[in-house]
């Protein structure tokens, strides 16, 4: 029985498939060297695959930016967290 | 956080401020809060998506922390302390509502349900002229808020409270792979999600 020849589509897509599995390790420096070739190699020459790796850094630049923003208490529930603990007198605005 | 009147001064460094919360001052508390809460409350927001449930963690969270300064040992910094604590009580909320969503524990297929990888679109932008200004962020923080709580609860820890995510599977009492495997599918949904917002129309 001969082999069932590969479509070069239903190739591609499978190349595509294996390497954006790999693709998290690869962003976390988690990959073998030989994984890492291979990857390199496929997003070199796959547009598509080097977008997804492209915008999934993009992604990660904006989530870690999430981190450095400052983030607020809404007064009410920091007068309320004042109240529970007992501390109202470090919070001498009147507040609802 | 606005219109709390403590002068931080009191405490000029962690270490004094530690040493107040352990005598029990009253303001080394406060100053505890003033200091912490907001992002305290941020990891409660992300963590349980619901507002009122978040400032039950806030409170909770301090009230711990307070209650159990003495346990605190000094090997990671107060807020790191600060957040594990916050971290937990927002897991216990999940937990006790895990009968209305999917649970914590439930497997999360790496294939099939939704095609994650469709949108093949550059953006139109770039990390070296973007500044994260309040639009980006609300637009972020509701992709985040809108991930499956599976993905989400990993996806925070790792991406957002810094784990590792050897760290984050502990926390969550998941295995190192089932981490692996949320943490994936998370960014690759975040990734679909965001797309439309940065992808400049044809």
């Amino acid at each position: 029985m001969s082999a069932t020849p590969v479509h070069p589509h239903q190739r591609q897509e499978d190349d595509c498939s294996r390497v954006l599995t790999h693709l998290n390790d690869y962003i976390d420096h988690q990959l073998s060297p030989e994984l890492c070739e291979e990857l390199e190699a496929h997003l070199a020459q796959c547009d598509n695959c080097r977008v997804v790796f492209d915008t999934l850094n993009k992604t990660l630049y904006l989530v870690h930016q999430l981190r450095e923003t400052p983030s607020e208490l809404p007064e009410t529930v920091a007068y309320r967290l004042f109240a529970v603990m007992n501390l109202q007198q470090f919070y001498p605005k009147k507040k609802r | 956080m606005t219109g709390i009147e403590i002068d931080l001064d009191i405490y000029p460094d962690e270490a004094a401020l530690l040493a107040g919360l352990k005598r029990g001052d009253p303001e080394a508390c406060a100053c505890m809060i003033k200091q912490y809460a907001p992002r305290v409350y941020a990891i409660a927001i992300r963590m349980v998506n619901d507002r009122d449930e978040a400032e039950e963690v806030l409170q909770e969270t301090f009230i711990s922390a307070c209650k159990n300064i003495n346990k605190f040992e000094g090997r990671s910094a107060l807020g790191t302390w600060l957040h594990r604590i916050a971290t937990n009580a927002a897991l216990m909320h999940l937990r006790k509502r895990k009968n209305r969503e999917v649970s914590l524990d439930a497997p999360v297929e790496m294939h099939g349900g939704d095609d994650v990888y469709r949108e093949v679109q550059d953006w139109a932008f770039s990390p070296d002229d973007h500044a994260m200004n309040s639009e980006t962020r609300d637009m972020l923080e509701k992709a985040i808020s809108e991930l499956p709580e599976t993905l989400r609860t990993v996806f925070i820890l790792r991406e957002i409270e810094g784990y590792s995510t050897e760290e984050t599977a502990n926390i969550l009492g998941i295995s190192v792979s089932a981490a692996k495997v949320r943490l994936h599918r998370a960014r690759l949904r975040l990734r679909q999600s965001l797309s439309p917002y940065f992808t400049q129309p044809a």
